[in-house]
Order: structure tokens, then C-alpha cells, then sequence
């Protein structure tokens, strides 16, 4: 090809109608993430964990259940039981949250990623697809499988629920809604902290450590208070009957919701106006 | 074509660019030099809209880069921090970009071919060596086949081999009649492949000027003469008015201030025999070190007012 035609070509190139959209950030997004095997690891690790932690604990219920009074037979949640390791599948997704946006400043791929693509909101939106998405398929996988596994688990005399039970469908739906969330919230951190290692540490520290801070407050105040708590916010999710001093389960989505949204919306308008 | 103009930028008290102004045009390739620490990075940074700029613009074919419908097409950059994660392969890396633009898969091969990284497209960057990375790097500059291409320090790490590629590349980029900006702080690299150079030192522009101007611009310009009548030479130059001689270890004598012509004319006059008469060129390197001393010097805990004062000095 001769210079001039090369030159032509690029012109023609460059003159392209139109210009660079959201589903080329969304594809661009899930190439990210499916092409590092960090996120195969926290994602397999999620599933992982939740299946296991889940099992062993109906199989231990199941195994106690003659020892076991009355009393505690009657509030047995199966439910609740079957998703507790889902509960623990919250670090791994906050840790995938982390990941997706603190690697790109830590690989130096930000500057890489905001030359080809400069509207730093569009790509924040593309990011939270796409991680949002896998992240609430997952955690719906972790939380059904867990909940199917444990339920066989729970063979008679111990009782069992179905999805049909009260409040088991949305404990089990919700538990991977909840899940996802809290994937969203990790991602905003790190949007607006940037590395990794501080970003896990705010978030785990959001979730651990603030509550341990409120339950040192007199009581009528650290009821008042927990249940802004997200652990608090998960627990009453994963529950099949009400808890007490929380927010309904879904009353407490829409705060955990708030919570990521707030987050993410800051770290939209810190990325815009900071230098990458 | 790049356009900087008054172009400043500051990080906390440090003037990191401080009131540049600069051109790189097509069809050439603009040599970016200047110590290390005098803000070519930052520069090249400001360029992409990657930092904002304190005063002062800077504008890639009279836009900025945010403004561009298809940044991938009109400008590519190989930047300081090499954005390429570890864990993901040149392949994948390359993808990902290209998507964000809608550039096909096909386009990605081709760079990858180009820059010699084909056979080895499935692996992880975090294996390769210094020298595949920047290839990986110039790659993805590539990848949206653009008008303008901003390098900062390619062939840093680089062996021989890899060296000479970067050189002939950016030749042949600049001859295909795109802008190439190419930052080094190696003056002597740079005078085999800039047409035209723009020296920064603390963040300002010393000179900016084409390569062959630069070389004559050298302040340290002798004549290296060599003669068996040596002694009684160097006496009758020294009558020579400005002439300033320095008798070397090898039994020749370095002329300053008087020019070939004059030394002839003197040596014939005399009738003193001469075997060598040869002008000296200060070389890049010299002119480099001679026009960036004084920022360099300068590079400790200098406030910013004081080390401005010394640049607009000079």
C-alpha cells in the first residue's frame, strides 16, 4: 500500500460514523473479567463455599437434631440454615468488586482503558453491568444450589422447607439479591480508593467492624443502629421468619441499595473530576 | 499534529509542567527530551485527558481527546505505566480494547503480527520479558490504526535488536504522515530517529527545534588538529584573536574560538605541515547536558518560585 492510500485508509478510518457506545464499554467489561483468573478463582470460591458451608451445616443440624430441645425444634429455620455459607459468599463478591476496578490502577490498564474509551461515567456504568451481572447470576447459583443441597440434607425426623414454605423463596432469591448488592458497594469503594489492599480493608472494615463499634453503644441505641448495619440487613434476608430489631427483609435490600448507589454515584463523580 | 499550549500542571506545591508550549506535526517524528523528572509523562498524560491541566491546553488534531468519537482511531499511546495487566494475555489485552472502539478481531491480529507477538498471543503478559511488553504496549498504540501516536520511552529495557524495530517503526509511522511524539531522556537515541526535538527541563521548555539546528546549536564547537610541528603551532594560534588551545594526551590540539579556515590559512602561512584538520561537533549528548544542566542541578528541594526564577533565567 502506498503512503498515500494508507493515509486515505486511516482518514476513512477515523471518519467512522457514529461513536464508541456503552455495549462496546460492556463488552469490553466482560473481556476484562473473563480474560484474569482472579475471577474465576472468587467466583468458584463464592459457589464454593457457600455449597460447602451450607451442607456441613444441615448435616450437623441433622445429626443433633435428637439431642436438640423442643423449643429449638420449633424456631428451626431450614431455610435460614441452608444459607448461611451464601452469608459468607459476600466476601468473595466484595473481593471480585474490589478486583474489577482497584486492578486496573494497580496494572497501570486505567490509562490503557480511559485513552480508548474518555467518558469515565460511561465506563463506571459498563463496569457495574457487567460485574453486577455475573455477580447476581452467581450468587442466585450459590443460593439455590445451597439451598436444594441442604434442604435433601435435612432428612426426617428434622424439618425441611421447600420453596413453597414461608418466606423460604424470598430468603433464597433475596440472599443472592443481597449478595449482589454487596458486590456493588465493594465496587464503588474501590472506585473511590482505588487500591486494593485499602479497598478490601474498607470494606470488610464497613461490614466486621462498624458493627462492633454500635454494639458497644447502650442498647436502645445499638438496636436503633444495627439494623443499618448490611450484615444485619443479610441476616434478615436469609431468615425464613421475621427478626427482630431489623428492617423487613426487603425494606433492608432497598437501604443496602442506597448504600451502593451512594457509593457508586460518589465514586462516579470523584473519577470524573480526579486525574486517572 | 499536537498542540500544547502554556500548558500547566501542578501536584500538591511541584510544578510538574510549567507553562509549555509545544508542536509536534505530522509526517515528523518529535523527540520528547528532558531529564527524568521534567515532566514528559505528565505532559503525555495531559495530552490523552488522563490528568486534568492547572492552566493552559493541550489539543490532539484541534480536539481533545474527550471530544473524539473514536479515541482509538485518532490517537494511540504507549504510556509510562504500560497499562497491561499481568494476568491477562496480549490477546486478551488487546481485545479488550478493541472492543471498547468496535475494532474487529481481525485488526487485533494484524497488530499483533505486526509487532511480532503472534505466536505467543495466548500467554500471559506477566511472562514476558521487558521487551515483549513494550512491544504489547506499541501494539495496542496501534490497534485503532491512528493519526496520531504519543510513545513515552519505548525503548527503555529494549535489546539491540529491539531497539533498531522501535527506531525503524517510528521512522516509518512519522513517514506515512502521522504525528509521532517520542519521549526519551537518551539524547543520543533520539538524534538517530527525531526530526525535530522539544527539550523540557523542570517542567518548561528549553528549546524546541529540528535535530540538525540542535547539533549546530552546540556551544562546544572545536577544531581537533593534528600536526608534527605541533608546538610551534599551538603558539601561533594562540596569536589568533579568541583562540583558545588545549594540547591532548595524543599530541593533538583542540582549537576553540577560531574556526578550520583560519587555522589553515595560519598553518599554511608558517608553512607548518598538517595531517589532520577537522572541525568538532559538540555531540547530542553534549548539547543535551550543556542546555539541561541547570534544571538538573537544581532537582532537590528547590521551592518551585526559585527554580522557575532559574529557568526563565536562561
Amino acid at each position: 500500500m502506498s503512503t498515500a492510500t494508507a493515509t486515505q485508509a486511516r482518514k476513512a478510518a477515523s471518519a467512522r460514523p457514529g461513536h464508541y457506545k456503552l455495549s462496546g464499554l460492556i463488552r469490553s467489561e466482560w473481556t476484562k473479567l473473563r480474560t484474569v483468573r482472579s475471577t474465576m478463582w472468587t467466583l468458584g470460591l463464592t459457589i464454593l463455599i457457600g455449597v460447602v458451608i451450607s451442607v456441613i451445616s444441615a448435616t450437623a443440624t441433622r445429626a443433633h437434631w435428637s439431642t436438640m430441645t423442643p423449643a429449638d425444634r420449633v424456631s428451626f429455620d431450614p431455610a435460614g440454615k441452608s444459607l448461611i455459607g451464601v452469608f459468607f459468599g459476600q466476601f468473595t463478591i466484595g473481593v471480585l468488586g474490589v478486583l474489577a476496578m482497584s486492578a486496573e490502577y494497580g496494572t497501570g490498564t486505567i490509562h490503557a482503558t480511559l485513552s480508548a474509551a474518555p467518558g469515565r461515567l460511561r465506563v463506571l456504568a459498563a463496569k457495574t453491568i457487567v460485574f453486577g451481572a455475573i455477580a447476581l447470576v452467581i450468587s442466585e447459583i450459590t443460593s439455590f444450589v445451597s439451598f436444594f443441597l441442604a434442604q435433601a440434607l435435612l432428612t426426617a425426623p428434622a424439618t425441611h422447607a421447600t420453596l413453597a414454605s414461608p418466606g423460604a423463596l424470598r430468603a433464597v432469591a433475596g440472599s443472592g439479591l443481597y449478595l449482589c448488592v454487596i458486590g456493588l458497594l465493594a465496587l464503588g469503594i474501590a472506585t473511590l480508593i482505588r487500591h486494593t489492599a485499602g479497598s478490601i480493608s474498607a470494606f470488610t472494615g464497613l461490614l466486621l467492624v462498624i458493627p462492633l463499634i454500635v454494639s458497644a453503644f447502650p442498647t436502645w441505641l445499638d438496636n436503633d443502629l444495627s439494623r443499618f448495619m448490611p450484615l444485619r440487613i443479610g441476616a434478615a434476608m436469609i431468615s425464613g421468619p421475621p427478626l427482630a430489631n431489623t428492617f423487613t427483609p426487603w425494606t433492608g435490600l432497598l437501604v443496602l441499595f442506597i448504600y451502593a448507589a451512594v457509593v457508586l454515584i460518589v465514586s462516579g463523580i470523584v473519577l470524573v473530576k480526579r486525574d486517572a | 499534529m499536537i498542540e500544547a499550549k502554556d500548558l500547566t500542571k501542578r501536584y500538591g506545591d511541584t510544578l510538574a509542567v510549567n507553562d509549555l508550549s509545544f508542536t509536534a506535526r505530522p509526517g515528523l517524528v518529535t523527540g520528547f527530551l528532558g531529564p527524568n523528572g521534567a515532566g514528559k509523562s505528565t505532559t503525555m498524560r495531559l495530552i490523552m485527558g488522563l490528568d486534568a491541566p492547572n492552566g493552559g491546553d493541550v489539543t490532539v488534531n484541534g480536539r481533545h481527546v474527550h471530544d473524539m468519537s473514536w479515541p482509538l482511531h485518532e490517537v494511540g499511546a504507549l504510556l509510562e505505566s504500560r497499562s497491561i495487566h499481568p494476568g491477562r494475555s496480549a490477546r486478551g489485552h488487546l481485545q479488550m480494547l478493541a472492543e471498547t472502539n468496535s475494532i474487529s478481531r481481525t485488526r487485533v491480529d494484524e497488530v499483533l503480527e505486526m509487532v511480532g507477538l503472534a505466536s505467543v498471543s495466548h500467554r500471559r503478559a506477566g511472562k514476558f520479558s521487558l521487551g515483549m511488553t513494550q512491544r504489547l504496549g506499541i501494539a495496542a498504540a496501534l490497534l485503532g490504526d491512528p493519526e496520531v501516536l504519543l510513545f513515552d520511552e519505548p525503548v527503555n529495557g529494549l535489546d539491540p535488536d529491539g531497539v533498531r524495530w522501535v527506531r525503524n517503526l517510528l521512522k516509518e509511522l512519522a513517514h506515512e504522515g502521522r504525528t509521532v511524539l517520542v519521549s526519551s531522556h537518551l539524547m543520543g537515541e533520539m538524534a538517530l530517529t527525531a526530526d525535530e526535538v522539544v527539550i523540557i527541563g523542570k517542567g518548561r521548555l528549553i528549546v524546541e527545534l529540528g535535530i540538525e539546528e540542535l547539533l549546530a546549536h552546540g556551544s562546544k564547537s572545536s577544531v581537533r588538529v593534528r600536526s608534527p610541528q605541533i608546538k610551534q603551532l599551538k603558539a601561533a594560534l594562540e596569536e589568533l584573536d579568541g583562540a583558545m588551545t588545549t594540547l591532548e594526551a595524543d599530541n593533538s590540539l583542540t582549537v576553540r574560538g577560531a574556526d578550520e579556515v583560519a587555522i589553515g590559512k595560519r598553518a599554511a602561512s608558517l608553512l607548518v605541515t598538517l595531517y589532520e584538520l577537522a572541525p568538532q561537533y559538540a555531540s547530542l549528548e553534549d548539547v543535551f547536558m550543556d542546555l539541561t544542566g541547570g534544571s538538573v542541578e537544581y532537582s532537590g528541594s528547590q521551592p518551585a518560585s526559585q527554580t522557575a526564577a532559574k529557568g526563565a533565567a536562561r
